[in-house]
């Protein structure tokens, strides 16, 4: 029953009726290597430039840009008063794009970033927003986008996991800290062997990675040699295949066991690549260190890596947060774009930069000129990409005076994962697993756009 | 760039054969319906020409033949199928045709064209009167005559005899039976979860009386480790987990709903009140404590606290979370595919989902919980008493309520009685009677405070109304629906104005149902054979597998509901079968003709959940409690992994003592982190209804069982067990630590193994004592030596517990 695999192969080499040219886009991209921003960031302090909203302190929102959408309960029937962001922006680069003040380092490379101001997803709380982000549906129990990944397009090398997910262990924003769940890099119903690893910060980086006191590589090595032949001795007699599973997994365990930490030392990182990414890339967990491991992964041809960085959930005082945050994130983030460009790795590494939503215009709580705080917003939010075939130094899509709606070029969620995808050279729509009756997709069941303006 | 496509294309070609697995051949030559041409049709028809109203194109459905929109029906002088005549059928035309605007499915629905063989089939089909049958799982089970077989002296077991039919059909024999020590060890996984201990082994292996075998069921049957093994299928069913699972995942408590479940198996409620009770136990005239507490089935959905979401839209996502169970659980079906629409594929509603919707949204309780309740209580709940406690709150009621009387009529009295002295005296009376009261209620709130709570359903007086919500979205009602079961099913017997709950439950248990019998066989069949009579155990509707032996799912269903519902006698029938007995040893041949075993011409040999894995080895080193019930307990797992994810800096503190050492069914679950000893081995997230686990075989698995510390711990003890004994030679003690492990006898050659495996470990800590000091660490060892002798013991166990065998049930 089903698409017989034999199907599938015909369709391939063009035999198939329907199959007049190749099914799959080009590749531009071999992996990725995501930075999620959690607790959703300002686009309006960060990277959708609204000037006119200075002449608007403290005015009230228009009910005909509201539209009486809905908002979170923190603000539901409190007045809606313009709180224009009280950061300078400037044109950056060749390509001018606008940049905020608190990014300088990001100016640097905005050349090479493409700034997407129209994203929009449905979710207007973190939960739901980031389950949304991460897997393309807000109802938990599916596959996360680098499960997804690993599925449909295998490992590129043979001592590490294809998708591993670093969470940072500190951060700036001490306020509203958003949880994350093990579901954000799950495998849903997929084969939990696509799910990520996610690297700790404390103890071994993969679980369980090290041999436990008392135990020297010596010993380990002795005792697995015998632990070999022992189930190589049981499938002779028993003839499971699976017994050969076991006893590669286990030679691939004690390969991990010098893979993992040669990827995680970082001593021999000459000392102006160190400098590059910033101090706190001395700190284990930090979210430079993570960077600069995101980049050796990407060296060793990890298909997808994810950060995550918490802290943006700025509801009061987000100015001061703000800072913060941007100081932890603007000089590893440009570093990473310098350090995949000069060893010739950003052409097929595909960088993203986003959180879950984004924020309000009108501010929550006091709003002074330099003091203010914002809610959720969902309909529209900036982010951008970079690298693996992105077209650099651009705007995409706009937004309405008060980044409120977008008015040109709607990216909804869907549409980000079908352009990745399809930077990666996967159709999404042919990216499926039958699950619960139906062919499951990333994209899930509506339509989703590539967005082929942002790329080359 | 061919090269890459290559690649790429492998790796789908592996995906894809992972994924559909094989398909299932036709055992006769004649054409079914429902096995061989619905699977084609659904895959890739029904999507646009299928029971979905809204997106069905040109007004023509596959699904059925007849009406106006039916596969028979003429339009424009084109017959989509004709019976009989491939010409005059638009429908091959369209399958076959190389033209890419005429091509079905076509190109833009991104579905692949019919393969030769599918071609073949729907040729065959229409030529020989292209005949529909109604969906299989949709009719109720009938009971069909036990089939002749060849070899007419294998078993007359009727579970054999249908097997055997099948593998005759597909030119296959059965195996032989497996040896008594790999019996044993099967069964008493399969129904405890647990390995036998030596003494039972011991005793089975050289018991050669023919009940011997039925003895040990029995035995097995009536252990308590029955109940909690097979609470740990349902718990994954119904998401069971210690944390609500959305934003700031606070704890919750239902841990009355864990003992109730483990208790339902041991005292084997009957299925059919193990579903009433859950789905409406809280609706029976005098619920019982058991029936409100299995009512707490409705609360186990995740659920968000106050404060940010917007109140009405969680509302609805517990309902449809709720709903989403109840079609996972008791249906099979993917009943929440109709929040939005009209079912893709099988023939359910949207307003039949809407009115399967109308049962449980009318719950009295708030769509959120308050944020960090310490005893993880949200109402409405009940106080789960024994019933030594009922009886007693229950005399301390009345005698209250006598007292309360008799002061009342006293008051009164009291009031206008004028003579001074027999006034003193009421009053000193009316004082006693209320000292007295306060001493009964306080008995009574002493016993209330101290008693444990539970989560439970309760039912608003008032119905509340139900919408079907356009596009599922929770704040766009359209037409008003009430309360009903899906139309395409049979109907439902109302015993009010409004159908209640406890309708619903009566439905699903009624004789007539054909899915819920079906649907708990399955799942039954899958725990003891590893995989499902249909695969896909979560869905057994049109996109779900067909059974591989569909009169034999038939038998089971019919058996189980004329037993009563009776689950511990299904479990002996199915485990008395000579299928279930068979050896699993694999030749080449039955590994070509059968990767999967669906036709079960040997045992089944698959890798044991992490559940079974770790009570194993704690078990089989000494260290298992046997603590039954109660609260959740934290074993000690890595560092920092609860501090990554929390947002209101939760850290986890490993519990110590005795509760580190009990069954995993007790391990705390945190949906946002759960324990990774669990989930690296397959064990789901726990914030969706699982039916099955996936089995996979990763490195993260190896260094799971090779490097866990606690788990080293027990190897660790097992050693000192092994070392003992002041008499016993190498040998002796190399057999008890690989009989106690693996439940079998050590050969030769694994002797020779496993002794020069310890005589270099020794050499090694030998000429290393820190690293032996290391290892034994907190044990009472005397002297280098000593050590040294541990440390290799240790590291030979624990090389043991890494074997496949170990971790694999066979």
């Amino acid at each position: 029953m089903g698409i017989g695999a034999s199907a599938f192969a015909s369709l391939i080499a063009g035999k198939g009726a329907a199959a007049k040219e190749s099914p799959f886009p080009k590749a531009r991209a071999k992996r990725v290597i995501f930075l999620f921003m959690a607790g959703a960031p300002s686009q309006v302090d960060l990277f959708d430039r609204k000037p006119e909203m200075h002449k608007l302190f403290k005015s009230k929102l228009p009910k005909s840009v509201s539209k009486g959408q809905r908002v979170t309960t923190m603000t539901r029937g409190h007045e809606q008063l313009v709180a224009p962001t009280m950061f300078k922006f400037s044109q950056q680069g060749k390509s001018g794009v606008w940049m905020s003040e608190l990014l300088p380092n990001l100016s640097t490379v905005a050349d090479d970033i493409c700034l997407v101001h129209s994203f929009n997803t449905n979710a207007i709380n973190h939960d739901p927003g980031k389950t949304s982000f991460c897997t393309g549906s807000e109802i938990p129990g599916k596959p996360s986008m680098g499960a997804w990944l690993s599925y449909g397009l295998g490992t590129l090398n043979k001592d590490l996991p294809d998708f591993v997910v670093m969470p940072s262990a500190f951060w700036s924003g001490k306020v509203n800290v958003q949880a994350l769940y093990a579901r954000l890099w799950g495998s849903g119903f997929l084969p939990s062997k696509f799910q990520g690893t996610s690297f700790q910060t404390t103890g071994d980086p993969v679980l369980f990675l090290s041999n436990p006191k008392g135990v020297d590589s010596k010993v380990r090595r002795r005792m697995l040699d015998s632990l070999s032949a022992l189930n190589q001795k049981h499938h002779s007699e028993i003839g499971d295949p699976e017994i050969q599973t076991t006893i590669s997994q286990q030679e691939m365990a004690f390969r991990m066991q010098s893979s993992v930490p040669e990827l995680t030392d970082i001593s021999k990182e000459p000392k102006n690549v160190l400098e590059m990414y910033g101090p706190e890339v001395n700190k284990p967990g930090s979210y430079a260190r993570n960077c600069l491991l995101a980049r050796r992964m990407a060296e060793r041809n990890v298909r997808f890596v994810q950060l995550f960085h918490r802290g943006w959930d700025h509801h009061t005082n987000l100015p001061v947060h703000m800072r913060g945050q941007c100081r932890d994130v603007d000089q590893p983030t440009a570093a990473l774009l310098k350090d995949l460009k000069m060893r010739g790795l950003l052409e097929d590494t595909l960088v993203v930069f986003a959180g879950e939503f984004g924020r309000t215009v009108f501010g929550q709580g006091n709003i002074a000129r330099d003091n203010y705080g914002r809610d959720h917003h969902p309909r529209c939010f900036s982010g951008w990409l970079a690298g693996g075939g992105i077209k650099g130094g651009m705007h995409y899509g706009e937004t309405d005076d008060f980044s409120y709606n977008v008015v040109k070029d709607p990216v909804r969620v869907r549409d980000l994962h079908a352009t990745m995808l399809h930077l990666l050279g996967v159709d999404h729509e042919r990216l499926i697993f039958p699950f619960q009756g139906l062919d499951q997709r990333l994209t899930g069941v509506e339509k989703a756009r590539i967005v082929s303006e942002i790329i080359i | 760039m061919i090269i890459k496509i290559k690649q790429r294309v492998s790796t789908y070609f592996i995906a894809l054969g992972m994924v559909w697995g094989m398909a299932l051949p036709s055992s006769s030559k004649e054409i079914s319906f429902n096995r061989d041409i619905r699977p084609i049709l659904s895959n890739k028809c029904f999507a646009c020409h299928g029971p979905d109203e809204h997106d069905r194109k040109s007004k023509l459905r596959l699904d059925r033949s007849d009406g106006s929109d039916g596969a028979y029906r003429e339009k424009d002088g084109t017959i989509v199928l004709k019976p009989g005549s491939l010409e005059e059928s638009e429908l091959w035309h369209r399958v076959i045709t190389d033209d890419v605007d005429e091509i079905m499915p076509p190109p833009k629905a991104k579905k692949e064209p019919l393969t030769k063989e599918e071609q073949a089939l729907i040729r065959e089909w229409i030529e020989s009167g292209a005949t529909y049958e109604k969906f299989w799982a949709f009719e109720s089970p009938k009971k069909s005559d036990f089939p002749k077989v060849k070899e007419q002296g294998w078993s007359s077991n009727p579970i054999d005899l249908f097997v055997l039919k099948k593998m005759n059909s597909l030119g296959m024999s059965p195996s032989e039976e497996a040896d008594k020590r790999t019996l044993i060890r099967r069964l008493s996984f399969d129904l405890t979860g647990l390995p036998p201990d030596r003494s039972e082994l011991r005793q089975f292996a050289v018991d050669d009386r023919p009940e011997a075998y039925e003895e040990m069921v029995d035995r097995l049957l009536s252990k308590n480790q029955y109940g909690e093994h097979s609470a740990r299928y349902w718990l994954d069913l119904v998401r069971f987990a210690d944390t609500n699972g959305m934003h700031k995942d606070y704890y919750r408590n239902f841990i009355a709903y864990r003992d109730w479940v483990i208790r339902a198996f041991n005292e084997n409620l009957g299925y059919d009140n193990f579903v009433r009770y859950q789905l409406a136990g809280d609706l029976f005239s005098e619920p019982s404590t058991d029936q409100l507490v299995a009512s707490g089935f409705n609360r186990l959905h995740l659920i968000i606290d106050v404060g940010t979401a917007l109140p009405e839209e969680s509302f609805f996502k517990n309902v449809t979370d709720r709903v989403t169970a109840v079609g996972t659980a008791f249906m099979g079906m993917t009943v929440h595919c109709a929040s939005c629409h009209d079912h893709k594929y099988d023939p359910l509603t949207q307003k039949d989902y809407y009115s399967l919707f109308a049962f449980f949204n009318n719950i009295e309780a708030k769509p959120e919980t308050e944020r960090g309740l310490k005893n993880g209580i949200q109402p409405p709940f009940v106080a789960v008493l024994s019933s030594d406690q009922q009886k007693r709150i229950k005399e301390l009621n009345s005698q209250i309520a006598e007292i309360q009387k008799k002061a009342e009529a006293t008051k009164k009295i009291e009031a206008v009685e004028k003579d001074p002295v027999k006034k003193k005296s009421l009053t000193e009376e009316l004082t006693e009677l209320d000292s007295e009261q306060n001493k009964l209620k306080k008995e009574s709130e002493q016993i209330n405070r101290t008693l444990p709570l539970a989560m439970v359903m309760k039912e608003r007086n008032e119905v509340r109304p139900t919408h079907i919500m356009k596009r599922g979205q929770y704040d766009d009602p359209g037409e008003l629906v009430s309360r009903n079961t899906p139309e395409f099913l049979f109907p439902m017997k109302k015993t009010g104005e409004v159908a209640s709950r406890m309708d619903l439950a009566n439905w699903f248990v009624d004789s007539a149902n054909p899915l819920t019998g079906r649907v708990a066989i399955n799942r039954f069949w899958q725990q003891l054979f590893g995989v499902g009579l249909v695969k896909t155990a979560e869905d057994l509707g049109v996109q779900g597998e067909i059974p591989s032996h569909p009169e034999l799912l038939d038998y089971l269903a019919v058996l189980f509901v004329e037993s009563g519902w009776d689950i511990k006698a299904l479990m002996k029938e199915m485990v008395m079968s000579k299928t279930y007995r068979q050896s699993s040893l694999m030749t080449a041949e039955k590994l070509t003709s059968d990767p999967e075993n669906r036709f079960l011409a040997r045992g089944s040999r698959y890798r044991m959940d992490a559940e079974m894995i770790r009570d194993q080895i704690l078990f089989t080193s000494g260290m298992l409690s046997n603590t039954m019930y109660g609260k959740s307990v934290k074993p000690p797992q890595p560092d920092g992994l609860w501090k990554s994810v929390t947002m209101i800096g939760e850290r986890f503190k490993a519990d110590s003592g005795e509760s580190i050492r009990r069954r995993s069914l007790y391990t705390y679950w945190k949906r946002g982190m759960p324990p990774p000893q669990m989930t690296i081995l397959n064990a789901p997230i726990r914030d969706a209804c699982v039916a099955r686990r996936e089995r996979t075989n990763t490195p993260s698995q190896a260094l799971l069982l090779l490097n866990e510390s606690e788990y080293l711990k027990s190897a660790r003890n097992l050693a000192l067990i092994v070392l003992t004994p002041k008499n016993a030679n190498l040998a002796q003690r190399i057999a008890f630590a690989f009989e106690t492990v693996t439940s079998k006898l050590p050969d030769q050659k694994e002797q020779v193994m496993l002794s020069d495996l310890l005589k270099s470990l020794q050499s090694s800590y030998n000429s290393q004592p820190a690293l032996a000091d290391a290892l034994c660490e907190g044990v009472q060892v005397q002297g280098a030596g000593q050590k040294a002798e541990l440390a290799a013991w240790t590291i030979l166990v624990n090389a043991l517990y890494n074997l496949d065998i170990t971790k694999t049930r066979e």
